[in-house]
């Protein structure tokens, strides 16, 4: 009995040996394509308008010279955070947790203005590096216990680092409830100016035209970062043990490479970079320490490293779109459809990955 | 307050952590992790009480959360195990995605009070035991005890039955079942979409039994994570892992009631409510799931005990594993 087919053709999948150059790209652009318009049938059905919606985030994002300026100053903690785990995913270490570790970078940026061990007045060449540093010490000291207990003891760092996220989230709260308080307030007090990042409205006295643009040094800091760990990566001996770790853990290993060593390693840039994304956020834009500073910056850098590929390059693009997206997104209603919006892209994007793995093509029957 | 009570409503928080981490349990013994569980709990918290509450069923609403951390599973299960992407990623966006979606449709249902309930019971005989009793079987809510029925059945289901036998030879020895006739694929779907069931019961036991009610993006802090910390500590063995989700439930509850008395044996409480160093006292329930972790992996080291050994590893037919 001939069999009955439920479509006319039929689809063939080819392992394929190597992806051709670009294949990448393209089919990240048509995951994100394929993720937009399941998003807007989503927002449709549950009554919402989803070309008003996206017709929305472009305006209130891109807009104007002033929108797009706040879109900047979005995507600069996501341009940390997605070279933080786009750092450790390229080894396939799961530092999930870099939420927690740019907390606890604000907190160190935070102590070296709140301690009072500067005296007032001191230069802003002084006190802004010393933050800087003092965010991306403790972020990279929060990851690294998870790293030493994954490298040493084999511990899951996937629970560690989101447990640490969690303990961070408290730790922040006692200082900001408690030791520094502003008189009962949830926050601290405001920092002196020596403390803040120059934003491009300061210099509106000189240059009338950028009064109102709030994009702050962080955001030339993250550039360099995204340089320095592109040169890291794909130039040095370092980056290519890296990569190797991440390709074939035991060709690595074979090769004689330190494994634990490199996991102690890259979570302490990892937690170090996603700390500079707190001192940065604090110092150039809140200004002081306080509860729920960031809207998940850490967690969606997960996304903005996946979309990139791990290409610190391609982290500037995404975190610039992902900047746009929270930016405008903060006036959608309800509430949840960004995280939705974000949970479909990812779907999408690693679903479109089997092109690259796959010649697939229709045959007719 | 007793310690009796304490444990009793760490037992029933734990409930919780337990239907969740054996759901996510049976899906990494076939070789998937699933790491929606925080994800699928959202969904099923929601689905479970909304529907709760139009039908007035309880038990209606926990059928559909089922059903729905199914479907979301599901949608774990294809783009990992025939798109074969990466399990790790795939879990996250499942866990953006359904606690998107359950923020979404949840809007607004936060202020409709708490619905339907379900029955609380009190064990005749076993209520009277001293200590045990009153902390294990009074006045607990029916899916605990359902909780208790489910160890055993699941571990001898998992050990002592020709699909456990299956179970795990797909998640130790893909190729080898395969070639012993066992359809990987379809074992795999199945524990994977039973894992998501059970993480939607998880849910709903939360929004129906537990903290009755929708409570938005508070439903749930890290259940879902520690969850999946619990198989590792219960070395993917349903007894051990239930005693991990008592006691980190245990612990959690403990934070909260160390806050209420003004004063401990004549001291005064460092603790007492919103004082700023409370916030130490709800890192403990963190703290100790990493603790927990290491000790499991001391022992595991030592014992040379582990994971399942093709979890996370996409099957291919035909294909050399990696």
């Amino acid at each position: 009995m001939p069999r009955r087919h439920l479509l006319p053709f039929r689809i063939v999948a080819e392992r394929r040996l190597e992806a051709p150059r670009g294949l990448g790209l393209l089919t990240t652009l048509g995951g994100i394509v394929v993720a937009l318009v399941i998003s807007g049938v989503l927002i449709a059905v549950i009554g919402g308008d989803p070309i008003g919606s996206y017709a929305h985030i472009l305006r209130a994002s891109l807009g104007s010279s002033g929108v797009l300026s706040d879109t900047l100053v979005k995507a600069t903690p996501l341009i940390f955070t997605g070279l933080a785990s786009s750092i450790a995913f390229r080894m396939r270490l799961w530092n999930i947790g870099t939420e927690g570790q740019l907390l606890m970078g604000a907190w160190g940026a935070s102590a070296v203005v709140l301690f009072g061990l500067l005296p007032a007045g001191t230069s802003p060449f002084i006190t802004l590096p010393l933050m800087m540093l003092a965010g991306f010490g403790v972020g990279a000291l929060w990851a690294g216990v998870a790293g030493w207990l994954k490298a040493r003891l084999n511990v899951n760092e996937i629970i560690t680092t989101l447990m640490l996220f969690w303990i961070a989230q408290r730790w922040i709260q006692y200082w900001v409830f408690g030791p520094w308080s502003e008189g009962g307030f949830q926050m601290s007090p405001r920092f002196p100016r020596e403390a803040w990042l120059p934003r491009l409205t300061d210099f509106a006295s000189a240059v009338p035209d950028l009064g109102g643009l709030t994009v702050h040094l962080g955001f030339v800091l993250a550039l360099v970062a995204a340089g320095l760990i592109w040169f890291l990566l794909s130039r040095t001996r370092k980056g290519y043990e890296i990569r190797l770790i991440g390709d074939n853990p035991r060709a690595a290993r074979y090769a004689g490479i330190d494994i634990g060593r490199n996991i102690i390693l890259v979570m302490l840039i990892s937690g170090g970079l996603a700390g500079l994304a707190g001192a940065s956020e604090i110092s150039g834009v809140v200004h002081r320490l306080q509860d729920n500073f960031s809207p998940g910056y850490g967690f969606t850098g997960i996304i903005v490293a996946f979309l990139a590929r791990f290409n610190p390059i391609g982290v500037v693009v995404a975190a610039i779109a992902f900047g746009a997206l929270i930016l405008a997104g903060r006036e959608i209603q309800p509430a949840g459809i960004p995280a939705m919006i974000q949970g479909i892209i990812l779907f999408c994007v690693i679903a479109s990955d089997v092109f690259l793995r796959y010649r697939v093509r229709l045959e007719a029957r | 307050m007793s310690l009796e009570l304490a444990v009793a409503a760490g037992v029933t928080a734990g409930t919780v952590l337990l239907f969740a981490a054996i759901g996510e349990l049976f899906a990494e013994r076939a070789g998937v992790i699933n790491l929606g569980v925080q994800g699928m709990m959202f969904v099923g918290a929601l689905v479970g009480f909304r529907v709760g509450l139009q039908t007035g069923d309880a038990w209606v609403g926990i059928l559909l959360a089922m059903l729905a951390g199914g479907a979301l599973a599901l949608l774990h299960g294809i783009v990992s195990i025939h798109l074969q992407a990466d399990q790790i990623v795939s879990g996250l966006a499942l866990t953006f995605l359904g606690t998107g979606v359950a923020l979404v449709l949840g809007e607004g249902l936060a202020s409709a009070g708490s619905g339907a309930l379900l029955p609380v019971y009190s064990v005749p005989l076993l209520s009277d035991i001293p200590i045990l009793g009153p902390a294990f079987f009074t006045n607990q809510s029916v899916l605990v005890y359902v909780g208790y029925l489910l160890v055993p059945i699941a571990s001898f289901w998992i050990f002592h039955t020709r699909p456990g036998l299956h179970l795990r030879a797909v998640g130790e020895q893909p190729a080898a079942a395969d070639a012993l006739g066992i359809n990987v694929y379809r074992v795999r779907y199945a524990y994977v979409i039973a894992g998501g069931a059970f993480a939607g019961l998880a849910g709903a036991t939360q929004s129906l039994a537990v903290v009755p009610g929708w409570h938005a993006d508070k439903t749930f802090i890290a259940q879902g994570w520690i969850a999946v910390a619990l198989v590792i500590f219960g070395q993917w063995k349903p007894g051990r892992t239930m005693i991990g989700a008592y006691l980190v439930a245990f612990i959690s509850r403990l934070a909260l009631d160390l806050q209420a008395p003004r004063d401990i044996f004549g001291l005064e409480n460092p603790f007492f409510y919103y004082q700023p160093s409370t916030f130490f006292l709800n890192m403990l329930p963190f703290g100790l799931v990493i603790l927990v972790l290491i000790v499991a992996a001391r022992e595991a080291n030592r014992k040379r005990i582990g994971a399942p050994a093709a979890l996370g590893l996409p099957y291919v037919r035909g294909e050399r594993g990696r």
